[in-house]
């Protein structure tokens, strides 16, 4: 029985409920997937902050490509990496507006590097979402630029060698090291703890990109189980154990000001 | 207004400017810097958006999300640049989003030099992006002509939700002459029903090139088609001079169509028939004039800074029914009068 909220009996309280900023329609991701939370959580943030009407999105080209299908904001869709240079255009147009990309590892770390970078360190007030699962899910699972040494994907058959495919990039340790980012993190999504936390990284990521601080960007270490070749739940264990263990995950960079932001 | 001395890239660039310009996004390149180096004064004393992107990709791809906005945005380039956002181009095509581009072509292939050339005829009228699509292409001759093809261009891009480049050269570019500008007219302060501007009190507008299903994607190709084709109907434009009792046409546009002006005078002097057919829109192409006059003159001269890429077009509208002879420079190398003429002067004999 679903419950709107006007008919919740006295003495009771709202504790879990459907984010108005999340659309009802089933999602296109594959069982094991979390796009699908990070999504939820993006949409729990829009909420609590009241900024949905205010809000425009930038869709990346990966999985995540129909994102505008499950986040009930405006949204634009971007050329393969060139997100933060759509959303650098519109937050200089729409400064009062809420801005954000959402961006797979693909995208973000290798076919848009320079685009990120840029917009970090001209301290565009975006909030970037940029999900790590170490694989190309949507053409099939080739080397990601974030792919482990030795993990065997579709384009490096025996394992990466990264002597010939070279090594996996940590955006997060490049984007802190620019001047314009305020805050970048990087954050799990592979069990109940590290989603709570990611949540709260993604609100004050968002909150930095209200007061106007600079950019900001949330990174979470996130699955695959289709091109990974495992079930969901063993590759929320290998993404623990092997993503995490090669990406840690702590907080890079993190200004004063964002510090004292309530998240 | 009065006229008053002006370099062709400055003169583009405050046009824009007045014409209510919102947006510029740029990167530096030689023969059209001077565009950016402008804007970067006027539009911040304007409180207008201007940003020097990191390259040519990023720049397009920022014009793309402004004009997503609705708002007025263009940029600037030059071949290399124009390479670099054939990506951009052919993704604001398929969002059917209202851009303008200046394209001040130099020498190529590959980085050539940045003398003035019209090698990108093809690529900007046929090819400006994967995909089944064409840019709205003007040809300006004269720093006037493109001050007021600025406006022009985008009264089209906003009519049609299209990408309009405007197709000048490095002279065009670099020269001064005596212009007029438009006086300077406020920046609209209306928003586009299309336009992303936060989904308050309605459903989220979405902005994307994206149609999975072979037929949802037909549907926007079809719809393309038929704009591109009301494109067709409305929308060309073409200057001539001294067609009426022309034995011989030259054909030529922007540059190369300004010289052949000067070919015209000295055949005329020597009471050679001649008279000039300059396209203004490459794409859509003036062809059913250009074949009316094919039905009157004796022959076709183009005259192109490229190896014959409009060429190709002349001869598919003139369709063999007078012969079509061509003179062309490439590489930067600007075709003088004299050598024109003397062409002028061999078909005469003939």
């Amino acid at each position: 029985m679903t419950l709107t909220r006007t008919e919740i009996p006295e003495g009771m309280e709202l504790v879990y409920s459907y984010p108005d900023s999340l659309t009802k329609v089933s999602s296109h991701y594959c069982p094991g997937c979390v796009h699908g939370i990070v999504h939820r959580l993006v949409a729990e943030v829009l909420d609590e902050l009241g900024v949905r009407e205010n809000t425009i999105g930038v869709a990346p080209v990966g999985c995540s490509v129909l994102i505008y299908n499950y986040i009930n904001t405006d949204f634009v869709g971007a050329a393969h990496g060139r997100a933060p240079a759509m959303a650098t255009a519109i937050k200089r147009i729409y400064p009062d507006k809420v801005v954000f990309t959402y961006q797979g590892d693909g995208d973000i770390a290798a076919i848009g590097t320079a685009e990120i970078i840029h917009a970090a360190n001209r301290g565009e007030p975006i909030t970037t979402i940029a999900i790590n699962n170490a694989i190309y899910g949507m053409t099939g699972g080739q080397m990601a630029p974030t792919t482990l040494p030795g993990m065997v994907t579709t384009s490096t058959p025996t394992g990466r060698n990264c002597e010939v495919a070279g090594y996996p990039v940590k955006l997060s340790e490049i984007l802190a090291q620019t001047a314009g980012a305020v805050y970048i993190t990087r954050q799990s999504a592979t069990d109940i703890v590290g989603i709570r936390k990611t949540k709260r990284a993604i609100k004050r990521a968002f909150l930095a990109q209200i007061h106007g601080l600079g950019f900001a960007c949330v990174e979470v270490l996130a699955t695959c189980p289709t091109n990974w070749n495992i079930g969901p739940w063993e590759a929320m264990q290998w993404a623990k154990e092997h993503l995490g263990g090669f990406y840690p995950v702590e907080t890079f960079k993190m200004t004063d000001e964002v510090k004292a932001l309530k998240a | 207004m009065t006229k008053q001395l002006l370099k062709g890239n400055v003169a583009f660039a405050e046009a824009a400017v007045r014409n209510g310009l919102q947006a510029y996004f740029g990167y530096p390149i030689t023969p059209q810097s001077e565009a950016l180096e402008h804007l970067s004064g006027r539009m911040i004393e304007e409180g207008r958006v201007f940003l020097q992107a990191e390259s040519e990709v990023a720049a397009i791809n920022m014009v793309y999300g402004a004009a997503c906005t609705g708002v007025r945005a263009m940029t600037s380039t030059s071949g290399p640049g124009l390479a670099l956002m054939a990506e951009g181009l052919s993704y604001i095509a398929g969002s059917e989003v209202p851009v303008v581009v200046v394209n001040m072509m130099r020498g190529g292939p590959g980085l050539g030099n940045i003398q003035p050339s019209q090698a990108d005829y093809n690529f900007m009228t046929k090819s400006a992006g994967h995909g089944d699509f064409h840019p709205l292409v003007l040809a300006p001759a004269s720093i006037q002509e493109i001050i007021d093809m600025i406006g022009l261009a985008f009264e089209l891009a906003e009519k049609y939700r299209t990408l309009v480049i405007i197709a000048g050269d490095g002279s065009i570019g670099q020269m001064m002459e005596s212009a007029e500008l438009p006086p300077m007219q406020p920046v609209r302060d209306t928003v586009p029903d299309w336009a992303v501007s936060g989904a308050k009190g309605r459903d989220p507008n979405v902005i994307t090139s994206l149609y999975l299903g072979a037929e949802k994607l037909e549907a926007l190709n079809l719809r393309l088609q038929a704009k591109l084709a009301e494109i067709k109907r409305n929308e060309v434009r073409s200057v001539e001079v001294a067609t009426e009792d022309a034995d011989l046409l030259l054909v030529a546009y922007g540059t190369a169509g300004r010289i052949c002006v000067s070919v015209l005078r000295e055949a005329r002097k020597q009471g050679l028939k001649v008279g000039l057919f300059r396209p203004q829109t490459l794409w859509p192409y003036p062809e059913e004039r250009l074949s009316e006059l094919a039905e009157q003159v004796k022959g076709i001269l183009v005259v192109e800074m490229s190896a014959g890429q409009m060429l190709e077009d002349v001869q598919r509208f003139v369709q063999g029914r007078v012969p079509i002879h061509f003179h062309g420079r490439m590489g930067g190398v600007i075709p003088m009068v004299d050598e024109i003429l003397a062409d002028v002067e061999a078909l005469a004999k003939e």
